[in-house]
């Protein structure tokens, strides 16, 4: 239904134009408008000959006021690190920050060199193993043929035990410490299962708010206590839960103990929005829709499922992107203090290490921790336009 | 090769220069030369530290030399950890701020040369400290953990100029002080290393005892002076250790003999020239172990000390990893500890010598870096002449190598904590 009044937005502006499009860029830009990525749309625009000179100004607006501030933001910056220092340690220029991200990709490139060199050393060794394995085979088939018992027992030990060394060091990964790169990946997963959790926990919990006013007026209290506790202070609590109910099968899994805690923390921080606005959406309802299931003899689980989840569904989404936004702040606390190899240890690892460098590092992982934000509540924007009647939400 | 029951490890540490021996045996490959694949992690503090090697998110971990003791004991976190092998001697120092500095150096009196003559007391400390008490005021220090040889070594400085650090326990009250602040003179409390420098800079503190590179760093960023070195409180004082849970060592003892086979190695490299100094101080400087600048972080590994900018000396004794046998687990060592913890309170009830001696060789196991050294020297990479002589009890020397000249035998734990003017007896 949604789509219908767009194709209706874009209607008018066509057929009465002397001069008109090419070809029609709706269909393009009303993508790149559901995509959060409105900004692109007049070029589109521009090279279908809509309007040219429209076009024209809205790219300057668009593109070129955003790059003058930038500009402007350099040179502040620029300016600042020439001059807020202390004894030893300053505002890394801007340049100086350029040089510490290639260097970031530098170790980067030289650790994935060295998994490799690690890997092809492994597979040397396994080499070795597996030749020895071979003669060990061949004077087993000696032994077998002449017989002798007690050397076939020893020679099938030795062969099986060199298969199996060989086996292992083929199937060795590369111990190295983690790069950048590694580390965004730990914090994505880790804000991937917080927040899942969260939205798994406020949901339900939000419907039955909305439903029930005993409910609401029962839960109220605590979700007005909880709701501004600072990561720092759930840590130690979800510290101590985690460590007693979850030990990792091996060192190796993607899920450590580490990871919950840090996850944990974003649960318990970024619920709140997606139960609040849930439950304001379930409870706003027009009546008469739930005058209709009742007609309609519906039960209480199609009710949920026809009637309300597609009514607050909108609301449900604006509480998931603040969410998200808000777990995203929240891990790289966590991260730090949980000691979860992700954005927030670096940082935090960065920081300690107190080298002329350390400060530029920082401020390229404060880019990348702003740009994935951003780029995440890009998503949660597509998701929520989706589902919503408003076109216009930013 | 012994056959290992866990190839797999993670150790963790924290961002000082004496983890040296870790990163070396891992960067050089003597870890894998064991059939061994080690991930080094840094560590936030001390305590994160130990409780995830006691929650077994870590194997193992270079840790301060009083934490299994205390540990074992149950100061702290209750847990059994042991030892088998001690990661360095020396390496700490005691900084204060440029104001401080100001004030103490006058006072302090000065060689042929006109430089402060060392080692600096804290006697020139006393009047600033008494000062800032009756202002209300009193001077705050910092050190690194309560069970820290930093704590232990700060105190032991300002009590050898008659200046009191504070007690964790009152014997006459039954009190106890967890911040251990009990009728301080200078007030201590506990800050990471990595961040001593920037606390001082922020004025919450006006002194530290910290490891390196953190006392260089001081001098570089020009925020505060070195005025004594841990070597000079006590002349090869056990520093850092390697330290696993009981319960690990039992159930992967091959592994922890290859380990010690690794980190022997790793020691003795980096006793063996001011060239592996060098190289060493290449290896820490990389941002995923110690991280700080190359230069900081030489300053002190290679054999020289700087402390007002300019005055660097020679100390070249100030990191030993292997030479008179650092690496060997000395019971006495561990029992030093425990006089240090009951002097202050830590531990509240009198314990006979034996007590004392009992509780070093649970935590201590120089009969694992024996399994380990026989191995290397049956590879020929080692001689019986490079270890401790097999008939030792496993004790140093009784020494008064110490600021304040008391004699130490680690066989009479008692009558060195008699001897010492401020302390609980």
């Amino acid at each position: 239904m949604s789509a219908a009044t767009a194709e209706n937005r874009f209607a008018p502006s066509e057929p009465k134009k002397a001069k008109g499009p090419r070809w029609n860029p709706g269909a393009i830009t009303h993508t790149l408008d559901r995509l959060g990525l409105g900004f692109f749309s007049p070029f589109v625009r521009l090279a279908a000959a809509d309007e040219p000179q429209k076009q024209a100004t809205e790219i300057t607006r668009n593109i070129v006021l955003p790059l003058i501030a930038f500009g402007v933001f350099l040179g502040a910056w620029g300016i600042a690190s020439q001059r807020i220092r202390t004894e030893a340690q300053k505002i890394p220029s801007p340049a100086e920050t350029w040089a510490a991200w290639k260097g970031i990709v530098d170790f980067a490139k030289h650790e994935g060199r060295k998994a490799v060199e690690f890997k092809t050393r492994m597979h040397g060794l396994a080499w070795k193993q597996e030749g020895l394995a071979e003669k060990y085979a061949e004077q087993l088939r000696d032994a077998e043929e002449t017989r002798n018992t007690e050397a076939v027992a020893a020679l099938t030990e030795k062969v099986n035990a060199a298969r199996n060394r060989a086996k292992s060091l083929r199937e060795r990964n590369y111990s190295g410490p983690p790069t950048f790169f590694t580390q965004i990946k730990i914090s994505l997963f880790t804000i991937a299962v917080g927040f899942l959790a969260a939205t798994l926990l406020a949901i339900p919990t939000g419907i039955l708010c909305g439903l029930s006013k005993g409910f609401n007026i029962a839960l109220n209290p605590l979700i007005q206590i909880f709701k501004p506790v600072s990561p720092l202070a759930w840590l130690p609590i979800v510290f101590v839960v985690v460590t007693a109910l979850y030990s990792p099968p091996a060192r190796e899994s993607l899920i450590t103990r580490a990871m919950l805690i840090s996850a944990g923390t974003v649960t318990l921080c970024s619920l709140w929005p997606t139960l609040i606005n849930t439950a304001v959406g379930v409870a706003a309802i027009d009546q008469d829709h739930m005058n209709v299931a009742r007609v309609l003899k519906l039960s209480w689980l199609q009710r949920i499922w026809k009637i309300v989840l597609p009514s607050a569904l909108p609301f449900m989404f604006t509480g998931m992107r603040l969410s998200l936004g808000v777990g995203w702040m929240v891990l790289i606390a966590a991260d730090m203090l949980a000691q979860n190899p992700g954005l927030g240890k670096f940082v935090w690892d960065t920081f300690q290490n107190g080298s002329t460098n350390s400060m530029a590092q920082i401020v390229c992982a404060v880019f990348a921790v702003g740009i994935i934000g951003f780029v995440l509540d890009r998503i949660m924007l597509i998701l929520q336009r989706l589902v919503s009647f408003d076109e216009h939400a930013i | 090769m012994l056959e290992v029951e866990k190839p797999d490890l993670k150790f963790g540490f924290i961002k000082l220069t004496d983890c040296a021996a870790l990163v070396v045996a891992k960067e050089l490959g003597y870890f894998e030369e064991e059939g061994l694949f080690v991930e080094l992690e840094p560590q936030a503090n001390w305590k994160t530290l130990l409780d995830r090697v006691i929650s077994g998110e870590l194997d193992g971990a270079h840790m301060l030399a009083g934490q299994p003791v205390a540990a074992t004991y149950g100061f702290g976190t209750q847990a059994d950890i042991v030892v088998p092998y001690s990661l360095d001697y020396n390496g700490n120092g005691i900084t204060v701020s440029n104001a401080v500095w100001a004030e103490m150096k006058p006072k302090v009196p000065k060689g042929p040369d006109d430089l402060p003559k060392h080692p600096i007391t804290a006697e020139s400390l006393k009047p600033i400290a008494q000062a800032a008490k009756a202002a209300g005021k009193p001077l705050k220090f910092g050190m690194v953990f309560p069970v820290s040889t930093h704590n232990y070594e700060l105190r032991y400085w300002l009590a050898a100029a008659d200046i009191s650090p504070g007690f964790y326990f009152d014997p006459k009250t039954g009190e106890k002080n967890i911040p251990g602040v009990l009728d301080a003179e200078v007030e201590l409390s506990v800050t990471p290393p990595p961040q001593m420098p920037a606390t001082l800079e922020a004025g919450t503190i006006q002194g530290y005892c910290v490891g390196e590179p953190w006392n260089q760093q001081a001098v570089f960023r020009r925020i505060g002076v070195p005025v004594v070195t841990n070597y000079d409180i006590w002349q090869n004082n056990p520093e850092k250790v390697f330290g696993v849970t009981k319960k690990w060592a039992e159930a992967n003892a091959e592994t922890l003999t290859a380990i010690t086979k690794a980190l022997i190695r790793a020691g003795a490299w980096l006793d063996a020239s001011t060239e592996n100094r060098k190289k060493a101080c290449e290896m820490l400087s990389r941002s995923n172990y110690v991280g700080a600048d190359e230069a900081v972080i030489a300053n002190s590994m290679t054999g020289t000390f700087e402390y007002e900018v300019g005055d660097k000396r020679e100390m070249p004794d100030f990191n030993v990893f292997h030479r008179y046998h650092a690496s060997y687990p000395w019971y006495s060592d561990a029992i030093w500890f425990l006089t240090q913890m009951r002097r202050w309170g830590q531990i509240p009830d009198n314990h006979p010598d034996d007590w004392y001696i009992k509780m070093a060789k649970e935590i201590y196991r120089p009969d694992i870096y024996r399994a380990a050294a026989a191995e290397l020297i049956k590879e020929g990479k080692f001689t019986a002449e490079d270890f401790p002589p097999a008939d030792t009890d496993g004790f140093r020397p009784p020494t008064s190598a110490f600021i304040d000249g008391k004699l130490y035998d680690g066989k009479k734990p008692n009558e060195y904590i008699k001897s010492f003017e401020i302390g609980l007896k």
